[in-house]
């Protein structure tokens, strides 16, 4: 089945907040070997000028898949999860993410293209915090094998 | 910003290498980063579905090696805060073997910097068993 090429261009509603806590920080930055004191301990991180931990730069991922979930879980999109790639990822950060922070995601379908028989679709997730400020944006390209 | 020592754009030069970097990846490793993202697909820990799905082995989370390999350029900057855009195309998977696991061998340069905006543009090359996982590695810093 190919992915609905009708859902370029659509944008979905902001996700339900994702609350960033202080031992979710420290878990992710020591899965990813950031040893540096401001993940760690919150003096450190106030020490540095930041209101509380900071989160490492790729834990933006965590909100922005979220985000994403709701275009590969649609039922209408035609994703096969079982053939999906994640081909490529960035984020551009507004603001460093902070423990405390309480962060929606909103989903905008970017491109929907064919390349080689498979299908590449960028989704790219706004997330902003509680005051509707932007924190990152994420872009994830993902690679939908076709079928044989 | 006080017992932080943030890198200076004015000590920094275009070409300069950053210091390299090997990182050792074990199956242990990839659970707990598993755990820590919410990203538990089997084909990250199950050698079993891995090979069902027709990879070689257990592979790690491509967002594991991403988030590794930006440690060079973090440490470097001095500031998590101060990467300001980093992004990456997974082009080769990384295998995990039960035994022992792998290590990614991690390589940075300054590619461009910015007087104006004192930014600057760290490319990582990042290999494992001699063989590039990632592609088009970039990182955009705040410089101080």
């Amino acid at each position: 089945m190919a992915v609905n090429e009708d859902f370029l261009g659509r944008s979905y509603p902001p996700t339900p907040p994702f609350a960033v806590g202080r031992e979710h920080v420290r878990d992710f930055a020591e899965a990813v070997g950031a040893s540096d004191p401001v993940h760690h301990d919150v003096e450190a991180a106030r020490a540095a000028g930041y209101a509380d931990l900071v989160a490492p730069p790729t834990f933006a991922v965590i909100p922005g898949q979220r985000t994403d979930r709701q275009f590969v879980a649609d039922p209408e999109a035609g994703v096969d999860y079982t053939r999906v790639v994640h081909g490529e990822q960035r984020f551009t950060h507004h603001r460093p993410i902070v423990a405390g922070d309480e962060l929606r995601g909103i989903l905008h379908i970017d491109a929907v293209r064919a390349a080689g028989g498979h299908q590449m679709i960028t989704m790219r997730s706004e997330i902003v915090d509680a005051d509707d400020q932007p924190v990152s944006t994420s872009r994830s390209t993902i690679v939908v094998r076709g079928g044989e | 910003m006080s017992e932080q020592t943030v890198r200076r754009f004015a000590d920094v030069s275009e070409g300069e290498a950053l210091p390299a970097r090997s990182i050792p990846v074990t199956r242990a490793t990839l659970v707990h980063y598993a755990g820590a993202s919410g990203d538990r697909n089997v084909i990250h820990w199950d050698e079993r579905t891995a090979k069902a799905v027709g990879l070689p082995d257990v592979i790690a989370h491509g967002m594991w090696t991403m988030g590794a390999v930006i440690q060079l350029v973090t440490d470097w900057v001095g500031d998590a805060g101060r990467i300001l855009d980093y992004g990456t195309r997974f082009t080769k998977p990384v295998v995990v073997p039960h035994d022992g696991g792998t290590s990614i061998d991690v390589t940075g340069t300054v590619k461009s910097l910015d007087a104006q905006t004192k930014q600057g543009v760290v490319e990582l090359v990042v290999t494992s068993s001699g063989e590039k996982v990632l592609g088009r590695c970039r990182a955009t810093v705040q410089l101080d």
